[in-house]
């Protein structure tokens, strides 16, 4: 299919979804369980898309394992966002590079 | 007044903008690898400023898994914003007319909001604007330069460059996992099934955008029926 016709989906749900509690619904979401759930998905949805994705960033999945494993690591330690994608990078280079 | 408040915007906004440089690099880097051109990227990223959504979106473009499976996934993935959305509105004056709230939900990110929720209340629109000064043309433009040097590059560079975006993933998830245990094990059990789903029968066939549309409803699901989050908590 048309990539446009894809890329102006995408933009009208996500605009949807963002303008729809500012203009339609202006109360909170009082159900315990739909807040919940909102609250849960995004760590869920970002770690479903992160592995094992993240091991085919190259040919090799070593390198993205390292990654990872790194990447884990100092997330863990509390480094930021920077310093960890950083770390990544860094990773999957000496990965294939040295071994 | 209103001049200040801009200023104020677009100073508290610098940062932002800095940050969403980079990031935008990365998700350019993940347009480039699924074959997009800078100017559809470019497109992308200004009409969404979202790096999980629009990372998402471009794996179902990436696999042309059709428009039923753009939208849930961009429900799924955008679910979140109901919740920041319903924050910030507490937090508006009541009075603020329909077109400047449209204009503020265009770029109800985590980090803008997170700028918008620490003002006092009523939120100025002005200051918010001074803020989305910063934040859209440099989200676009790191995506349009992901874009371009990725083009450039040798497929380990950009493979490299690729492992960032799930190093920010991974920085975003993993601290809070360290702190809540709930969301730790739905990122175990997430890693787990993500990974089990490539060797199931029938489920191997799925495009990866339906797999992370069930897996993210029903674990997130199942995470908010048994540990349901008290009221106090909401939006920290």
């Amino acid at each position: 299919m048309n990539n446009y016709i894809y890329i102006i989906v995408m933009a009208m749900v996500t605009v949807g979804v963002r303008v729809l509690p500012l203009t339609l619904i202006r109360k909170p979401i009082k159900n315990q369980f739909i807040q919940s759930f909102l609250y849960y998905v995004p760590y869920v949805t970002l770690a479903v898309m992160t592995f094992p994705a993240i091991l085919t960033v190259t040919s090799n999945p070593l390198a993205g394992g390292a990654a990872l494993i790194a990447g884990i690591i100092c997330a863990w330690i509390g480094l930021g966002l920077f310093p960890v994608s950083i770390i990544c990078c860094l990773m999957v280079l000496l990965v294939e590079f040295f071994i | 007044m209103n001049q200040n408040l801009f200023l104020k915007g677009v100073r508290d906004g610098i940062p932002v903008g800095l940050g969403y440089v980079t990031v935008g690099f990365s998700v350019g880097i993940a347009c480039q690898v699924a074959g997009l051109n800078a100017f559809q990227g470019f497109l992308i990223s200004v009409l969404n400023n979202a790096s999980a959504g629009e990372y998402a979106g471009i794996t179902v473009i990436a696999s042309d898994s059709g428009l039923v499976e753009m939208i849930i996934m961009m429900l799924v993935v955008n679910a979140r914003y109901l919740l920041m959305g319903c924050a910030l509105t507490q937090k508006l004056d009541p009075k603020l007319p329909i077109w400047k709230r449209l204009i503020m939900g265009f770029d109800l990110t985590d980090e803008v909001f997170g700028l918008a929720i620490a003002q006092k209340a009523p939120v100025s629109f002005v200051y918010y604007v001074g803020v989305m000064c910063m934040a859209i043309p440099s989200w676009s433009l790191g995506t349009v330069l992901g874009i371009l040097l990725g083009n450039l590059m040798p497929p380990v560079l950009v493979g490299a460059f690729s492992a960032t975006l799930f190093g920010m993933f991974l920085a975003i998830f993993v601290p809070v996992g360290r702190k809540d245990k709930v969301v730790l094990a739905c990122v175990i059990i997430s890693f787990i099934t993500s990974y089990g789903c490539q060797f199931l029968p029938l489920v191997s066939s799925w495009s990866n955008g339906t797999k992370t549309i069930i897996l993210t409803v029903t674990i997130s699901a199942i995470a908010a029926y048994l540990f349901p989050r008290k009221q106090e908590e909401e939006n920290e």
